[in-house]
């Protein structure tokens, strides 16, 4: 894959390595590909366009797994390639000019058009990057022309987004040295950015940004002086570029539940050398409310076994969460790629026992699901119904992606996520 | 390269995956990267299916591509067959592995699988996924009976008097519309007027159903999308006759019987004389009056278009002022359609183009897919779903088909409900300028302390004593009377009144639009 990075080239500064021995497997895969991270991104980055170049299927794929986004004109769309374009009757650099350019003339609000690479324009190598630099001339001023590659056959799911930011990264301003700031990497809701900023705000923590910005003309600068904290835990190559760029990386757990945003934070206060008492004064009220919240929903989760199937790699910080909080057994945890340097601070909290899967081979993994029999399985859509069916209670991963889950005061709401099959479970008599 | 926002049909390969998900003992080897697996969700959580396709994707990735993709295929062709057992294994590639030039189907064919292999070759950058449902199907069907075509010249001899005609039902498939409950009703009506029916393909059916297609004494298309390639190979081959009429409404029902009695000899008149259908008095009774001459504009796959069309005309009594399709391989049908309507064929897979259709004709009623829903609900028109894409809501848990009388029960039911929604939205809509019921008047049975400043917005509007306000973009402007007597409009047909009114002043060089001018111009254009 090429995610995998070459640890010897840019290593993470992150200390510890967990020794848990992971299973690799390979075989049939059914996890969403990374063009799917649009759908968030482009809710996110508000005046920013995804064009993805490749066939029927992505625009096909993109609609079935957006569903309820019809409603409006999306800031997303597909040159489908046709016949004629593969054939070479058609030039494709020319074609996708004139698309951008329909594009461009029917949305002028927007700021920043991303050209996004697909399975199809990677095998028939479709030199995207070119075609950004040569659109970004003619638009300059006007729209800022980006490229990065969303494809199946190079990215799973939210690897999509790392990929978005990463091709970004190169494109933020240099900050001088001794600005001293922290950057918050990966897509979170606004109001859990408002959440984070306000607690930042009370600890003295500042100037702090957040990438992606909302808005194109707001992307922070980097330098020596940027600290930055990872809020997703897929984003290895956005952090390995932003190193490149002389970032330093906080090590910390992802900010999922009250303990996970509790030590998140503490990187930061760490770095900017707060007093552990003050720091712990200040995250007092909000870690309480976490702690009563995520406490309502314990009993409901307390001793059940619960599976991962691979997916978004939100998996490893979500099991940690749902053990060390909620009290469930871990039984499999599948992850599409496990990054070991970022999963460190993670892996490290994770009980022994479970069985850590890296990579899919679906119908053997399904046959441990049936033998396992979880009283929860977190999967992807196309399986959740038919695990159903076989009388397995499932939770979409999906929806962990669409629903504010980070931080204190949506430590709750996580764990209600995962009660809520077991609720309706108890409910229902036929 | 085509710009595309939403798309009416997927790729070819989601066709095929809807016929081999149909059918049982039927397994599919899909060549195609990982991403490609989204298609899973499509049956499993828009029709609810509770298992997965019987699909086994290669899931290639960037390494694989340097190596051995067509090891891979064959790697996974073995597995899948050793797992599933299939009795018939459909081998095909989605868009990407087509790029790869593997040729799984020649792959499996020079493989040792003990199992038949039926490959396809599914054109991603060409053709769409009603295509590929059709393709799967006729190679299916052929691959299978290839080996009993009689010799050229043979014919059909005349069925056995000593059994009822048996006829096949072909075409109906999973995320297809309403299928389900349309092959009960069907195959019930048929059973009343005693023909049975032997084999309904792809949905429920077996590779030995297939093979019993030929006994069949002739096929009822009932889904021209997707079984009519198959229903002409037959009759080619067979000489099994092709029941064509599809029985969508009172009138269409009437002549599917009509035609089944023209092929099969048995009598339907007692069967037509008793026909069950509530439509045709729900549509004469006189509450139905004001579904007279609303406008309707349709748009969905062919069949269900044409369908709907002459429904609304003579069923229903609307106007029918657009009609258009997606499906470009039946697009001379509904051209030939359009022409009886006397309106202008839109054939079309851009959604942007649908939508600017329907903003320009502003009908008062949408009859399309789950886009025109979407399409109409920002345009506040009222719309019923008729045909895919569908999504979730079409997939009722009650019994609800669109074919034959009780299917015209529900074609009445979903396309006047919306209407009638409409109609009291504009009664809120009126009493909120009225002088008792107004948004500042509480409910009168919550006390009688309200009410006390619904009058001053008039008041204000009326010292402006009538000074023209510029509203057009023509330059045209609006006095303040003509504005409010334009609100006393019906808001469904407010619109329209607007743009017919700022025509006849332009076409009329006036620059100021008065209470006149807009009775005028109403006069004029007889609305």
């Amino acid at each position: 894959m090429s995610h995998q990075a070459n640890p010897a080239e840019v290593a993470l500064p992150i200390p510890g390595c967990s020794d848990s021995p992971v299973n690799q497997e390979r075989g049939q895969r059914a996890v969403f590909c990374g063009l799917t991270s649009i759908i968030w991104l482009h809710r996110k980055i508000q005046d920013a366009f995804f064009l993805v170049v490749g066939s029927r299927t992505c625009a096909h794929l993109i609609q079935s797994a957006a569903g309820v986004m019809i409603f409006a004109e999306p800031r997303f769309a597909t040159a489908v390639l046709q016949d004629r374009d593969l054939a070479g009757m058609a030039d494709c650099n020319e074609e996708l000019d004139r698309v951008v350019d329909q594009v461009v003339q029917r949305r002028p609000d927007i700021r920043t058009l991303f050209l996004v690479g697909s399975c199809p324009s990677e095998v028939i190598k479709l030199d995207l990057a070119n075609a950004a630099q040569r659109l970004s001339e003619r638009y300059a001023g006007r729209v800022r022309i980006a490229e990065y590659s969303g494809s199946g056959i190079e990215t799973t799911f939210t690897q999509g987004e790392d990929n978005c930011l990463k091709g970004l990264v190169a494109t933020l301003p240099k900050a001088p040295a001794e600005n001293r700031s922290l950057l918050i990497v990966g897509s979170l809701p606004d109001i859990v950015e408002d959440q984070f900023l306000r607690l930042f705000e009370q600890l003295g923590i500042g100037p702090v940004h957040f990438f992606p910005a909302r808005k194109s003309d707001g992307l922070p600068a980097v330098g020596p002086g940027t600290a930055f904290l990872l809020a997703q835990p897929y984003l290895g190559e956005t952090a390995r570029a932003l190193l490149k760029r002389g970032a330093h990386a906080l090590s910390a757990p992802f900010p999922l539940g009250a303990e996970g945003t509790h030590d998140w934070l503490r990187a930061a206060a760490d770095a900017w050398e707060i007093a552990p008492d003050q720091f712990e004064a200040a995250v007092a009220a909000p870690l309480a409310r976490a702690e009563r919240a995520v406490a309502r929903q314990r009993e409901a989760l307390d001793g059940k076994r619960i599976s991962f199937l691979p997916d978004s790699q939100l998996e490893i910080p979500l099991a940690r969460f749902l053990h060390r909080e909620c009290g469930m057994q871990l039984v499999e945890i599948g992850t599409p790629y496990l990054d070991q340097q970022l999963s460190a601070a993670e892996l490290a909290l994770l009980p022994d026992g479970p069985r850590l899967t890296e990579g899919q081979d679906l119908d053997v993994q399904l046959d441990r699901v049936r033998n396992d029999r979880p009283d929860l399985t977190v999967c992807g859509l196309g399986i959740a119904n038919p695990l159903e069916a076989e009388g397995l209670r499932t939770k979409w991963s999906i929806e962990l992606m669409f629903t504010p889950i980070h931080g204190f005061d949506q430590a709750g709401d996580l764990a209600e996520l995962f009660v809520r099959p077991l609720n309706r479970q108890s409910r229902l008599r036929f | 390269m085509e710009l595309t926002f939403w798309t009416y049909e997927g790729p070819p390969h989601v066709g095929a995956i809807r016929v081999v998900t149909s059918m049982t003992g039927v397994h599919m080897v899909l060549h195609a990267p990982q991403g490609d697996t989204y298609a899973d969700l499509l049956f499993t959580m828009i029709e609810r299916n509770g298992a997965r396709p019987p699909v086994t994707y290669t899931t290639f990735q960037a390494r694989d591509l340097g190596g051995d993709t067509a090891g891979l295929v064959i790697q996974t062709l073995r597995d899948a067959t050793e797992r599933f057992k299939p009795k018939i294994l459909v081998v095909g590639d989605s868009c990407t592995a087509e790029l790869l030039q593997d040729q799984p189907g020649s792959l499996a064919e020079g493989t040792d699988l003990s199992v038949p292999v039926i490959p396809l070759e599914l054109t991603a950058y060409s053709r769409k996924e009603n295509w590929g449902a059709s393709e799967t199907l006729y190679h299916l069907v052929r691959g299978l009976l290839s080996s009993q075509a009689p010799a050229p010249g043979w014919t059909r001899p005349e069925p056995p008097k000593d059994r009822r005609p048996r006829v096949n039902l072909l075409g109906p498939s999973t995320l297809g519309f309403r299928c389900r409950d349309d092959v009960e009703e069907i195959t019930r009506l048929l059973d009343s007027v005693g023909v049975d029916v032997l084999v309904t393909a792809p949905a429920g059916a077996s590779p030995e159903d297939l093979l019993r297609i030929p006994h069949a004494d002739a096929n009822v298309c009932l889904y021209p999308e997707v079984g009519g390639a198959t229903c002409t190979w037959l009759q080619r081959t067979f000489k099994q006759p092709t029941i064509k009429t599809v029985p969508i409404g009172v009138g269409a029902t009437l002549d599917f019987l009509r035609e089944i009695a023209a092929v099969t000899g048995v009598d339907v008149e007692h069967a037509i004389d008793e026909a069950q259908s509530r439509l045709p008095w729900y549509s004469k009774s006189v509450d139905s009056t004001y579904l007279t001459a609303k406008r309707v504009f349709v748009f969905g796959d062919a069949t269900h278009a044409i369908a709907a069309a002459r429904v609304a005309r003579d069923e229903l009594g609307f106007d029918v002022v657009g009609l258009g399709t997606y499906s470009r391989e039946l697009a001379r049908d509904v051209r030939a359609a359009a022409e009886t309507h006397g309106v202008e064929p839109l054939i079309s897979d851009n959604y942007l183009e649908i939508e600017s259709k329907i903003a320009e004709l502003q009908p008062e009623l949408v009859l399309g897919t789950q886009m025109e829903r979407h399409i109409a609900k920002r345009l506040g028109i009222a719309c019923a779903v008729i045909s895919t894409p569908s999504h979730v809501q079409d997939y009722p848990a009650r019994y609800s088909p669109q074919m034959g009388f009780e299917g015209a029960n529900v074609l009445f039911d979903t396309w006047v409900h919306p209407l009638m929604m409409g109609l009291e939205e504009h009664l809120l809509t009126m009493f909120r300028e009225d002088f008792e019921f107004n948004d500042g008047a509480k409910p009168s049975h919550l006390g009688a302390h309200a009410g006390k400043k619904q009058s001053t917005e008039t008041a204000a509007a009326a010292d402006m004593g009538g000074q023209p306000t510029p509203t057009s973009p023509d330059g045209l402007a609006w006095e303040v009377e003509a504005e409010h007597e334009l609100k006393k409009i019906p808001f469904f047909v407010r619109g329209k009144a607007r743009r017919n009114t700022e025509k006849y002043a332009l076409e009329r060089g006036m620059q100021q639009i008065s209470v006149e001018t807009l009775y005028e111009a109403k006069a004029h254009f007889g609305r």
